[in-house]
C-alpha cells in the first residue's frame, strides 16, 4: 500500500493564502513559440495586481511551445509574482520530469500544477510519440515522494529540499462525471494541495462537482475563460476536449464581431464577457464551497479589472 | 489474435523491385483468420506478381520455427532457387522464416495488434503484450491498450460523454468503460485503488523467455 502525503507546509504563497481563508485568484501565461518573453512579462505585470499566482501552461493542445520552467522562473524574479509551473506528463518520462522538479526547486518555484496534457495528436506535431511513462496521478506520487521524503520515484536520496506545492486539474464538465470524481479523489489522497478546474461555463455543473467532490476536502479553483474575441471563443468550443461555450454566449459574441469599429468592438467583446462572466463568479464566491477563481485571460487582461471587482 | 493488415500493392511493388524471383509463404492461422495471408491472399499475390514467383508455400504457423522446418522442407531447391521471401504473415512470422531460410526476407503485411474478432474483417485492438496483465482489477477491460494514454489511473479530463478526446470522440475512453464494467460488477473500490508507476524493466530485459 501506497503510504499517501499528511498536509505539507505551505510552501507558497497560493497555498498560504488558500489555508488563511482567502478566496484567491490566479492568472494564466501562455508561451508559445517564441524565442522572446517580453510578451509574457507585459502580461505578468498587468495581472499582478489582481492575482496570487499565475499558472505558466506547458504546451498546451501538445503545441511545441517554449519550456515552462524558463518563463515561470523569469515572471518571479522579474515581476515578483508567483508562478505555476505546469507540467504535463505527456513529454518527459520520469527521469526528465525528476530532472526539471530539481531545476524548479533551485529556481525557486512554489507549485507545480500536474497534468496529464492533451494526446500528441491534438497538436502541431502529430507524429510524435506520447510518453506517460507515468500519467497524472502516478506524477503526484512523485512529486510525494520528492516533497515529503526527500527521494525520487525510485528511492534515490536527494540532496536539497524539493519545497513545492502541488495541485491538480479536473475537469466538472467531464460526463458521466462520477469517473471524473472517482479518479480526482484518487490524486488527492496521494498528495495535492489544490485543484484547478478545466474552464466552466456552466454553474449548475461547477456546483454538482464542488458537491461530489467535497468530501476530498481539497481546495478548488474554479476555472472561467473570458473570450478575447469571436474567434477564440469558436476555437475554444470546437477544439478543447470536454468544453463547449453556451450557445447564446457564443451569439453575443457572433454580434460583437461584425462591429468595423475596432475600439467599440473591443468594448462589445468586454462588455458581453462581464455580463456572463461577472454574475457567474459572484455566485461560484457567495454561495459555493470553492477556494477562489482561476482567470484563463490569456492575453486579455484588461478584463480582470471589471471582472473582479465584483468580488 | 495476431491481426494484420495488406500493405498497399505499391508499397509492395516497390519492395520487390531489386528482386527477380520471390518465394511466397503465407500463414495458416491468424493471417488466414485475417483474410491477409491465408492461401486465398497467397494465390492471389502470386497471380499479381507472376513469372517472377518461383514457388510458394503454406506454414501452419509462421512464427513457430518447427513447423516452418517441416511445412518448408519441400520447397527447400525452390526457396533456394529465390532471391527473397515475400512472407503474409505478422512481424513474428516474418522474422521466424528468415531465421530458418537465412535468406533476405520481406513483410507484405502490416502487424496491427493483437486483438478481439468482433467478425470476418472488423477487429479491435485489445493487448499490447506488456508482460504484467492487470485485467483482474479493471473489469476485464485494459486501459495499457484502449486508452489512447495508456493511463493506469484514469481517466484523464478529455473524454465527452464516454467517448475518447483521440479520434474525434468515435472511440469509446477506456476508463469510462471501466468505471461502467466495475459498477456493473458491484467492484468500484477497485477504481479508486491508486496504481504505481510500473517497472517497464522487467519487459525490457527479458526477451527470451524459457520455461
Ligand atoms: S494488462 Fe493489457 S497489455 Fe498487459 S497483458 Fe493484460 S491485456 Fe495485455
Ligand atoms: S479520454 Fe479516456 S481513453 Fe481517451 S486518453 Fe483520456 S482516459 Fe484514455
Amino acid at each position: 500500500m501506497v503510504k499517501m502525503a499528511d498536509k505539507r507546509p505551505a510552501y507558497s504563497q497560493l497555498v498560504k493564502d488558500i489555508r488563511a481563508g482567502k478566496f484567491v485568484l490566479t492568472g494564466e501565461l501562455e508561451p508559445e513559440k517564441v524565442t522572446c518573453l517580453e510578451e509574457i512579462l507585459v502580461s505578468a505585470r498587468a495581472m499582478k495586481p489582481y492575482v496570487v499566482a499565475a499558472n505558466v501552461t506547458d504546451n498546451p493542445l501538445a503545441y511545441a511551445y517554449m519550456n515552462s520552467l524558463v518563463p515561470s522562473w523569469l515572471v518571479q524574479k522579474e515581476v515578483g509574482l508567483e508562478t505555476v509551473y505546469q507540467m504535463t506528463v505527456r513529454d518527459r518520462n520520469r527521469l526528465a520530469l525528476t530532472s526539471d522538479i530539481l531545476a524548479a526547486s533551485y529556481l525557486g518555484i512554489k507549485n507545480i500544477l500536474a497534468i496529464s496534457g492533451d494526446h500528441t495528436v491534438l497538436g502541431d506535431n502529430k507524429g510524435a510519440v506520447s510518453v506517460y511513462d507515468l500519467d497524472s496521478a502516478q506524477f503526484v506520487y512523485m512529486l510525494h515522494k520528492m516533497i515529503d521524503e526527500g527521494v525520487d520515484v525510485a528511492g534515490n536520496e536527494i540532496h536539497g529540499n524539493v519545497d513545492i506545492n502541488v495541485g491538480i486539474a479536473a475537469n466538472p464538465n467531464a460526463d458521466p462525471l462520477m469517473p471524473e470524481v472517482l479518479k480526482v479523489g484518487r490524486k488527492t489522497k496521494i498528495g495535492a494541495d489544490f485543484i484547478q478546474t478545466q474552464t466552466m461555463f456552466d454553474i449548475d455543473k461547477t456546483k454538482e462537482f464542488l458537491k461530489e467532490a467535497e468530501k476530498y476536502k481539497c481546495p478548488t479553483l474554479i476555472g472561467v475563460f473570458p473570450l478575447k474575441s469571436y474567434g477564440i471563443a469558436d476555437f475554444f468550443d470546437r477544439f478543447i476536449p470536454g468544453v463547449s461555450v453556451p450557445t447564446e454566449l457564443l451569439t453575443s459574441m457572433k454580434k460583437a464581431k461584425k462591429e468595423p469599429d475596432k475600439e467599440k468592438r473591443k468594448q462589445l467583446y468586454d462588455e458581453v464577457n462581464l455580463e456572463f462572466f461577472r454574475p457567474f463568479i459572484k455566485e461560484i464566491h457567495k454561495t459555493t464551497s470553492a477556494a477562489g477563481i482561476h482567470v484563463m485571460a490569456v492575453m486579455y487582461e484588461r478584463i480582470f479589472e471589471p471582472l473582479l471587482e465584483a468580488l | 489474435m495476431i491481426i494484420t493488415e495488406q500493405k498497399p500493392m505499391e508499397e509492395v511493388q516497390e519492395m520487390i523491385a531489386p528482386y527477380d524471383k520471390l518465394f511466397i509463404v503465407g500463414c495458416g492461422t491468424c493471417s488466414t483468420s485475417c483474410q491477409t495471408g491465408g492461401e486465398d491472399e497467397v494465390k492471389e499475390m502470386t497471380e499479381k506478381l507472376g513469372d517472377r514467383v518461383v514457388g510458394w508455400a503454406m506454414v501452419e504457423d509462421p512464427c513457430d520455427l518447427r513447423l516452418d522446418r517441416r511445412d518448408l522442407k519441400a520447397y527447400k531447391e525452390q526457396i533456394a532457387d529465390s532471391d527473397a521471401i515475400l512472407v503474409m504473415a505478422c512481424g513474428a512470422g516474418v522474422q521466424t522464416v528468415g531465421e530458418y531460410s537465412k535468406k533476405i526476407v520481406l513483410p507484405a503485411l502490416n502487424t496491427l495488434f493483437i486483438g478481439e474478432t468482433e467478425r470476418l474483417g472488423k477487429f479491435h485492438d485489445m493487448c499490447k503484450a506488456c508482460g504484467d496483465c492487470i485485467l483482474d482489477e479493471t473489469g476485464g477491460i485494459c486501459p495499457l491498450t484502449r486508452c489512447a494514454k495508456g493511463l493506469l489511473n484514469g481517466p484523464c479530463g478529455g473524454q465527452v460523454k464516454g467517448k475518447c478526446e483521440v479520434g474525434d470522440y468515435e472511440n469509446e475512453c477506456a476508463w469510462v468503460q471501466i468505471y461502467d464494467r466495475l459498477k456493473e460488477q458491484d467492484r468500484l473500490d477497485l477504481f479508486t485503488v491508486f496504481r504505481p508507476p510500473r517497472d517497464f524493466s522487467k519487459k525490457t530485459l527479458k526477451m527470451h523467455h524459457y520455461f
